[in-house]
């Protein structure tokens, strides 16, 4: 079985034909030069080729919340997505703070194999912020976990924090940080701001999540660890991460699709659809976040996919539950907010939604150079496309899709995953 | 007239002073041996209270009762957070019942909005208070309470200047006051300590201060705000005598203020911390009369919003 991908722009630089052959890229070679009769063919005019996508942060919901999602759901929508790796939270009932949920979840996502589900540890048991988790029971596990986090929660306790980043060292793991300092968060609701006053709804404020990007970035430089910061949200975070990276301190960060979009006037709807943890923030650090991600500041993207059951999303805000689907928006958001603006290219794209994202999850199969040998996974864009969003048109299970009726730019319309289309056309293979 | 009444900002100037024009004629029913007008005779006006709340809920109960309406009260308190009933539910049930207007009082703020915006139910929504968020028949009580003995019972509240005292962080009352104040063309000024002010109180159309007693000379009335327990124990000030003695209304402060100016409180009162009984009980103090004009002020409202779409008038333009 292969393909023939003919004519296609790769990451919108050059133009090419590429073979798969089994699960591999046999060929890379100037357009229109290769021909293959026994492939199936493919016609890539107009469109361009990136590495398949690369999740850092999703929420499956599975085991325990099957109600919102499961894997084999969730996978088929990373599939559409143009996702070919997603990185499952730990989140879930029983959370993954043990080998055991992260061998279920891996052996789950090998099973539905429409892209590979790697599993994120708790840092700590339950999540509850007291005592680690068996982080090294996780990493040597079929799992092999690399990527630790009790994302939800903040790791608040700074004693913890620092144990956890000094344990994870001996497996070159990873901590990454829901950064909410929990006191001044208490029953937050939006962004504190002129309008949450507004509103009467409880603030979040920026500085709640910027004292622990600044407090964990000093903690990973004085234990000589890897930090990752989740979901960065706040034009404050760009500023600490600018300088931790000036210091040569290893830190990573992401933000989400949604927080590079919407800002936090959506709430005056009081709909809970964009109710989110981080909140949804102003213009101003819309921009910054932006600006930071085209300049690296910000490393990836990453979706913080959390879906939702009708019932937990359309009371009021306050008993809402927190979160928003983003596997099947993420690419057109992306290059919405940055590719129509200009501020990134393709390759950019490729950067922080595959390579950098695969380089930070320590995985050595995705986010690879389009070349010969590599593993094929790769994602097919249609970058002139214009859609309107449709909530109930998803694989999810959940419809809490904050962009519902918006116009994005660019479309995913196949996704290559191990040599095999996992998405053909917009149609899912399953 | 919007159809809801959900915020302060739903009425613009002429409707608000409406809203007063009209209590003013309803409160004469009031006086009279038979209080009872046959306006809404034949509708149904839920309360639909989601939070305890005596004061407010049978201030409403009066008001629905003397226009002659069917009153129904569903105390649902507790249902939202605990996985009971949801409001979807509840509103569509209380559709089903035929209600006309629902007077709706919840913890959550947005709740009316939600109930007002989102197609589960085709009846009056009227917000008696939603958590942290406004309270605007209690505006409309005050600024009559105020119109009525500085304005002579009519037109608006140009040039006046409102202290609005307290805990204006959590206060759905001072929310309200702030928006209807202002466009009745009076200056409200938000008076606090830092803690008890919202991040951001520099945008809003007001004016704001951390000191009493440089505001009081220059009012004509001042709202007093109760001060939660729970606040006490969360640090937003170091000792009740402290908040008191910077912030409570005693009698030499009422000294200080104009011999015409206000004293309102909304209910119910802490007596010896926002406010000492010595003043409560003054001249100046207008806290009992609010409580009637309350329920004029609601009778206007439900007259407005269900009477003008009445269909025995047989208007239908």
């Amino acid at each position: 079985m292969s393909i023939l991908l003919q004519n296609g722009s790769l990451k919108g630089e050059k133009n090419v034909d590429i073979l798969i052959e089994n699960d591999k890229i046999s060929k890379v070679a100037p357009a229109n030069s290769l021909k293959d009769d026994k492939a199936e063919v493919i016609d890539l005019t107009g469109l361009i080729i990136l590495p398949g996508l690369v999740d850092l942060h999703t929420h499956l919901r599975e085991p325990g919340r099957e109600d919102a999602e499961t894997v084999a759901t969730g996978s088929a929508a990373a599939a559409r997505g143009g996702f070919t790796a997603v990185h499952a939270m730990a989140n879930t009932l029983p959370v993954a703070d043990t080998a055991g949920v992260v061998e279920q979840v891996w052996n789950l996502g090998k099973s539905i194999g429409l892209v590979d589900v790697y599993p994120v540890g708790a840092v700590t048991i339950g999540l509850k912020g007291e005592n680690l988790a068996e982080l090294s029971a996780m990493a040597d596990s079929t799992a092999r976990v690399r990527i630790f986090s009790d994302d939800g929660h903040c790791v608040s306790d700074p004693v913890l924090m620092r144990r956890a980043l000094e344990y994870v060292k001996a497996f070159n793991g990873v901590i990454a940080q829901h950064a909410q300092e929990p006191r001044l968060t208490k029953n937050a609701q939006m962004n504190e701001s002129e309008l949450s006053g507004r509103l009467g709804l409880t603030g979040w404020p920026a500085v709640a999540e910027e004292a622990i990007v600044a407090r964990d970035v000093l903690l990973t430089e004085h234990v000589q660890s890897k930090l990752h910061v989740c979901h960065a949200s706040t034009a404050g975070t760009v500023d600490i991460l600018r300088w931790a990276k000036g210091k040569k301190v290893n830190v990573t960060a992401e933000v989400t699709p949604h927080h590079l979009f919407l800002s936090q006037i959506h709430c005056e709807s009081y709909d809970a659809k964009f109710k989110v943890n981080p909140p949804l923030r102003t213009d101003d650090d819309i921009n910054e976040l932006r600006k930071a991600l085209a300049e690296g500041i910000i490393d990836v993207v990453a979706t913080d996919h959390a879906p939702h059951p009708m019932e937990d999303k359309e009371g009021e805000w306050s008993s809402a539950a927190f979160g928003m689907t983003g596997l099947e928006t993420a690419l057109s958001v992306v290059a919405t907010a940055m590719i129509e603006t200009k501020l990134m290219t393709w390759a950019d794209v490729a950067r922080v939604m595959s390579e950098k994202p695969a380089e930070i999850g320590q995985l050595t199969e995705h986010g690879r150079p389009i070349a010969e040998n590599e593993i094929a996974n790769l994602c097919i864009i249609d970058p002139n496309a214009s859609w309107k969003v449709d909530a109930k048109d998803t694989h999810s299970l959940s419809t809490n899709n904050p962009f519902h009726d918006m116009t994005l730019k660019s479309k995913v319309i196949h996704t290559i995953f191990r040599g095999k289309f996992s998405m053909k056309s917009g149609q899912v293979q399953k | 007239m919007k159809k809801h009444l959900v915020s302060a900002h739903d009425l613009n100037k002429d409707e608000a002073v409406l809203v007063l024009d009209t209590a003013k004629e309803l409160a004469l029913i009031s006086d009279r041996p038979v209080k009872k007008l046959p306006t809404l005779r034949g509708r149904t006006v839920v309360n639909l209270f989601f939070e305890d709340s005596t004061r407010t809920r049978i201030s409403f109960e009066a008001a629905s009762k003397r226009l002659s309406a069917d009153v129904i009260n569903f105390s649902a308190k507790g249902s939202s957070v605990s996985k009971g009933e949801s409001l979807k539910d509840t509103a569509q049930t209380l559709q089903s019942m035929g209600a006309d207007a629902v007077v709706i009082r919840h913890g959550s703020s947005g709740a009316p909005h939600l109930l007002a915006t989102r197609n589960w139910i085709d009846a009056v929504v009227i917000n008696a208070g939603d958590g942290t968020h406004e309270h605007p028949t209690q505006a409309l009580l005050d600024a009559y309470t105020i119109r009525k003995h500085l304005r002579n019972n009519e037109g608006d509240l140009n040039g006046l200047k409102v202290a609005i005292v307290g805990d204006i962080l959590h206060s759905r009352v001072a929310r309200s006051n702030a928006i209807l104040l202002k466009t009745l063309g009076a200056t409200p000024i938000m008076v606090a300590p830092p803690t008890l002010l919202p991040v951001g109180i520099e945008k809003w159309n007001g004016e704001f201060s951390y000191d009493l007693d440089e505001v009081l000379p220059q009012v004509d009335a001042v709202m007093m705000l109760r001060v939660q327990q729970e606040r006490m124990s969360d640090a937003y000030f170091p000792t009740t005598r402290e908040y008191s003695r910077n912030f409570g209304l005693n009698a030499q402060r009422l000294k200080t203020m104009q011999k015409h100016a206000l004293v309102l409180h909304p209910g119910p009162m802490n007596r010896g911390m926002e406010i000492t009984a010595e003043v409560a009980d003054s001249t100046n103090s207008v806290v009992i009369e609010q409580v009637a004009n309350g329920v004029s002020v609601r009778m206007a409202v439900l007259y407005l919003l269900l009477g003008g779409s009445n269909s025995e008038t047989g208007e239908n333009n």
